[in-house]
């Protein structure tokens, strides 16, 4: 989501490399579209063409593990794979604290947290520069 | 046995001169005088308190007044001066009644600032849980209250946890006691100007820097932290403390705020290795409210005095001679690794091939379970909100802009990279293997007979602050996180005891690692090298003049 004014030109940055300008403009598409896809799902933006230099390194970075063969290896979820998980009884064991639970919500009305108008998917990149103005 | 004079000829090596104290002539001290009665070992204060020699509340009031005396390290976010010293009254009248609960009565202890606290603010040093209340205490808090300790208050730290210098959390950064130290202050370039000693504070290291500082300042007993990577053991040797991480499993981590759900344990920071064992002895065990903690008993122990090491088999993993150990540290490896051989223990070179990649594999494993596990804060429920009102979608953008930093961001987006579709087996499931890999190359090492693997902690003693910065956060996790993290994605136990002092005056950890739910080992091997290498005590003026300036004030009568 969120990018205001400032994020325009981390992507123009983050496009500019490599390539004839054609095969730069596709790939800058598509960078630009898997960025934009990225700030959505985690609901959270780039901020800066620092912050995608910092992915950038992360990925980077990550792409050692394919030095590693692994062919033949199961993944691990979890240290305690060979033990039974723990499942307890199917019994309420506490409740009745609706009060405690909505004493850290900022807006709510009768027993019910207030969210604002839902369905409403976040504005396209072209639409983006009043969005977020209302916060730092 | 062990051939006499290796503790000696260790304690004039590592030991600037005069600073080493044996241990009986400290008590004596501290009975005579109670001058460094915030000083000794949880096990010390605690028969004090039983025989009656320190009561509750005066000990309560004596560690926060050296709270407020030390502020400026920036330990604790939080100090819950009212409710400790409620807790203390209580624990007062269970003595006068004769029913302390147990060796935790009238303790006080710290708690990292991620675990949740009852009534108390938990803000895992964010904008986005400032102001937040807990409606519930973590279980491992509920287990210490349960057994009398007095809760001073929260610790800072990175936020979220997420860091290896305690600098990155919004209640800016924690500084190293050490720094203040006599030993540090003798070692380092004598200064003229004030603003050097201001640019000279060294890190405390992290992510659980607040916890160490405050153990290692004397300001409480106990502290907990928590470890994912080594936000335990890094800051504990940096801090020249007791670090324990547990294996996972052991202890609950129902009311940790969740960083990496397949890594995080609590731990433990102590002064000395028995304390540890009396900390995990009190909050080890299954939980029903966390499906991860085995349910076998587990029986508090209390640590044997080895005699004999002969029997005993040490690992040295070479992959752990990484680039960039500083060779001060590769020489109190060697050193330690020399006092086992010495002392009738069999030393072996041993591999861990994987070693090299496990912590790109925990960077993958840690970004992606974070991108899972922030999405929990939207804003709704609890937490910071963003005044932001078009949608509901809109205002998590906002809100979670406003309220994570650069790291807990980055991390997030990295994550949510690594989990795309497209991007699934290519990282995660990649790094779920070399995971394997990692962790079954601990199980080869042990089942090959060795016990206890023999390691540094950190690469290098602590840095100023002024230098750690100049780096980024992913950066530096890479590098201060690298012989730690190992232990977190193969579950093992693993301690980090402080050794000796740099060059520069500061505290230097090894670290030992052991077999899964195999602590009472670990630590017992643990706590005969403690004692052999007589960690010096930190020379601490503030604390000194403090100490004894309560004394002059407010002389008890209860202590004698």
């Amino acid at each position: 989501s969120a990018p205001g004014g400032a994020s325009r030109g981390h992507r123009g940055a983050a496009t500019g490399t490599g390539g004839t300008a054609s095969t730069a403009n596709t790939a800058g598409t598509g960078r630009r579209h898997l960025l934009e896809h990225l700030e959505h799902l985690a609901l959270v933006d780039f901020r800066d063409a620092e912050g995608v230099e910092r992915l950038q390194k992360a990925i980077q970075f990550a792409d050692q593990l394919h030095e590693v063969n692994t062919d033949g290896v199961e993944p691990m979820d979890s240290v305690l794979e060979d033990r039974c998980l723990y499942l307890r009884e199917d019994d309420v064991t506490e409740g009745n604290c609706t009060k405690e639970l909505l004493e850290n919500a900022t807006e709510k009305v009768e027993e019910y947290f207030v969210a604002p108008p839902g369905n409403i998917p976040l504005p396209k990149l072209e639409e983006q520069e009043t969005f977020l103005q209302g916060s730092q | 046995m062990v051939p006499r004079g290796i503790a000696a000829r260790w304690r004039r090596a590592a030991a600037a001169p005069g600073t080493g104290r044996g241990r009986s002539a400290g008590v004596r001290r501290w009975r005579r005088t109670g001058r460094i009665m915030l000083r000794a070992s949880l096990r010390q204060v605690s028969a004090a308190l039983k025989e009656g020699r320190v009561a509750p509340t005066e000990l309560c009031q004596r560690c926060l007044a050296l709270i407020k005396n030390t502020k400026f390290l920036n330990a604790y976010i939080t100090v819950a001066e009212e409710t400790a010293l409620k807790q203390a009254e209580e624990s007062e009248e269970r003595y006068k009644r004769g029913q302390p609960l147990g060796i935790l009565d009238g303790i006080p202890i710290a708690v990292k600032d991620n675990f949740n606290t009852a009534g108390i603010e938990t803000t895992c040093a964010s904008n986005m849980l400032k102001g937040y209340i807990s409606p519930y205490n973590a279980t491992v808090v509920q287990k210490l209250l349960d057994q009398g300790a007095v809760l001073l208050g929260k610790t800072n730290l990175d936020e979220f946890a997420m860091g290896s210098g305690s600098t990155d959390g919004v209640f800016g950064p924690v500084r190293n006691p050490w720094s203040y130290s006599k030993q540090y202050k003798e070692k380092s370039v004598p200064k003229s100007h004030s603003e050097d000693e201001e640019s000279n504070w060294v890190i405390t290291g992290g992510s659980s820097g607040g916890s160490a500082a405050a153990v290692s300042s004397f300001t409480c007993f106990a502290a907990l932290g928590s470890d994912t990577g080594g936000s335990t053991r890094n800051p504990a040797a940096h801090c020249g403390v007791v670090g324990l991480k547990p294996t996972y499993g052991l202890i609950s981590r129902h009311g940790l705020i969740p960083l990496v759900n397949s890594m995080d344990v609590p731990g433990i920071l102590t002064r000395s290795v028995d304390d540890a064992a009396v900390l995990l002895g009190s909050l080890a065990g299954h939980d029903p409210k966390d499906s991860t903690t085995i349910q076998d008993d587990f029986k508090p122990f209390e640590l044997p005095n080895l005699t004999d090491v002969s029997k005993l088999s040490i690992g040295i993993p070479k992959e752990y001679h990484a680039p960039g150990l500083s060779s001060e540290i590769l020489a109190l490896w060697s050193k330690a690794a020399d006092l086992f051989k010495n002392a009738g223990a069999k030393v072996v070179e041993v591999s861990l091939p994987h070693t090299p990649y496990s912590i790109v594999c925990y960077h993958v494993l840690c970004t992606a379970e974070v991108a899972s596990n922030m999405a929990r804060f939207d804003g709704l429920e609890y937490g910071h909100r963003s005044d932001m009102k078009d949608s509901t979608e809109s205002m998590y953008a906002a809100t979670r802009r406003e309220g994570f930093n650069d790291v807990v961001r980055g991390r997030i987006l990295s994550g949510n990279y690594f989990l795309l579709k497209q991007n699934y087996e290519k990282y995660f499931v990649k790094a779920q293997k070399v995971r394997r890999l990692i962790a079954n190359d601990f199980v080869k090492v042990f089942r090959s007979g060795v016990d206890i693997l023999l390691t540094p902690t950190t690469l290098s003693d602590a840095v100023p602050y002024t230098e750690f910065i100049q780096e980024d956060n992913r950066t530096r996790s890479a590098q201060d996180d690298i012989l730690t993290q190992a232990a977190n994605m193969a579950g093992l136990p693993a301690i980090s005891v402080p050794t000796a002092l740099s060059e520069r005056g500061l505290p230097v950890g090894l670290q030992f690692i052991g077999r899964s739910f195999q602590e009472k080992q670990l630590l017992t091997v643990a706590k005969w090298f403690e004692k052999q290498v007589q960690f010096p005590v930190i020379q601490l003026e503030e604390v000194e003049r403090h100490d004894s300036d309560v004394f002059q004030h407010q002389k008890s009568a209860s202590f004698s």
